[in-house]
């Protein structure tokens, strides 16, 4: 487990050698480099994809966390950012692309619509994308300011420095 | 000529004026006939909108709403006509081809079809999904359905009561919510 201490570095240095040898756990290691380069996916559905585009763009540089890579071939993608209201028309093909993304992979609901339905008790609308796939973090807001999505993002990195990846390399897929 | 002239220049229906709108209730037999005299002899060359009403327990049930408009002068004439459960009702996507759209979304909210339309599909729920959502007998929380592979539907948790905003309220307190609860 890594300590949850943010004072404590995952990695050792020794100045004698210079940096050409760093000590440090298989695990910490792959975590550090997963969450620093999350690639998201955007499912950009309502109006919280324009705050997400907000949030690629340079007055809040998504760049800063290392998730400035929107891939939109889910083959490429890391993370899934559902940004918006998911109708009961588009769940299916939502659920296709996230099935179509490679191991490791998480899924942030941006925004109400994405993680209640929100506002739409309708007879047209998923209440939560998380009745079809697995959420790892929930942004509120309608749609949620740039700053909440980045905080979010940063939650989603706690919480794979947190993972056992060496061990679980692979997660149990969640039935529909 | 002024919107209620043009109106009565109409051979059959009936004429109301409401606050400076004018609308006229024509018996379905009559409503392509009168639809096409506006476009041609009156010069509503415009339709705005096609809509429909459901009077659930009345009978004829369904009502069609058409919106007609003048380009040069703005004049806005309303058509309506009854429809029955069991009636189609004449196309008017050969008169004006926004009633293409307008019809597929009639059909497809309120289950009104229209003879002679050139493709008679549902044009924002998907094909297959059994209900009309707009009709006055399908609850507001939606009913379940599955086709695999295509899409599924559920209920919508209403927690004791449509999820409405409230008039006259504080901000706070008009926001939408589930009435009972907050």
């Amino acid at each position: 487990m890594v300590d949850a201490n943010p004072n404590v570095s995952h990695t050792s240095y020794d100045s004698k050698i210079e940096g050409n040898i760093i000590i440090t756990r298989v695990d910490a290691a792959i975590n550090w480099m997963r969450k620093n380069s999350l690639w998201p996916m955007p499912m950009g559905l309502a109006c919280c994809a324009i705050e997400l585009m907000a949030t690629a763009s340079s007055r809040f540089d998504i760049s800063r966390f290392g998730a400035e890579v929107m891939r939109f071939s889910p083959r490429q993608a890391d993370v899934m950012i559902v940004a918006g209201t998911v109708t009961y028309k588009m769940a299916l093909a939502v659920k296709r692309v996230w099935d179509q993304m490679p191991e490791p992979k998480w899924c942030i609901a941006m925004g109400a619509c994405a993680s209640s339905g929100g506002m739409y008790r309708s007879y047209a609308v998923l209440q939560g994308i998380d009745r079809l796939i697995p959420v790892d973090v929930y942004i509120s807001g309608c749609p949620p300011r740039p700053e909440a999505l980045i905080e979010g993002l940063l939650k989603l990195q706690r919480m794979i420095d947190k993972e056992q990846s060496f061990m679980a390399q692979k997660r149990v897929p969640v039935e529909a | 000529m002024s919107v209620l002239e043009d109106a009565q220049a109409m051979t059959s229906g009936e004429v109301s004026e409401f606050r400076g709108e004018t609308t006229v209730v024509v018996p379905l037999a009559e409503l392509k006939a009168s639809l096409k005299k506006c476009r041609d002899a009156q010069g509503y060359e415009m339709l705005l909108d096609i809509s429909s009403v459901d009077y659930l327990g009345e009978e004829p049930r369904f009502e069609m709403v058409y919106e007609l408009a003048t380009l040069d002068d703005s004049k806005h004439l309303r058509i309506k006509a009854k429809v029955a459960e069991d009636e189609d009702v004449p196309t008017a996507s050969d008169l004006w081809k926004t009633a293409n759209w307008h019809e597929r979304e009639v059909y497809d909210m309120m289950g009104i079809k229209f003879a002679g339309h050139p493709q008679m599909e549902r044009i924002l729920m998907w094909e297959g999904y059994p209900y009309f959502p707009l009709r006055k007998d399908f609850p507001l929380a939606g009913k379940e359905s599955n086709m695999p592979e295509v899409a599924f539907s559920g209920v919508a948790p209403l927690e004791g009561g449509p999820f409405v905003t409230s008039p006259g309220a504080t901000r706070e307190h008009g926001e939408p919510r589930a009435r009972g609860e907050s």
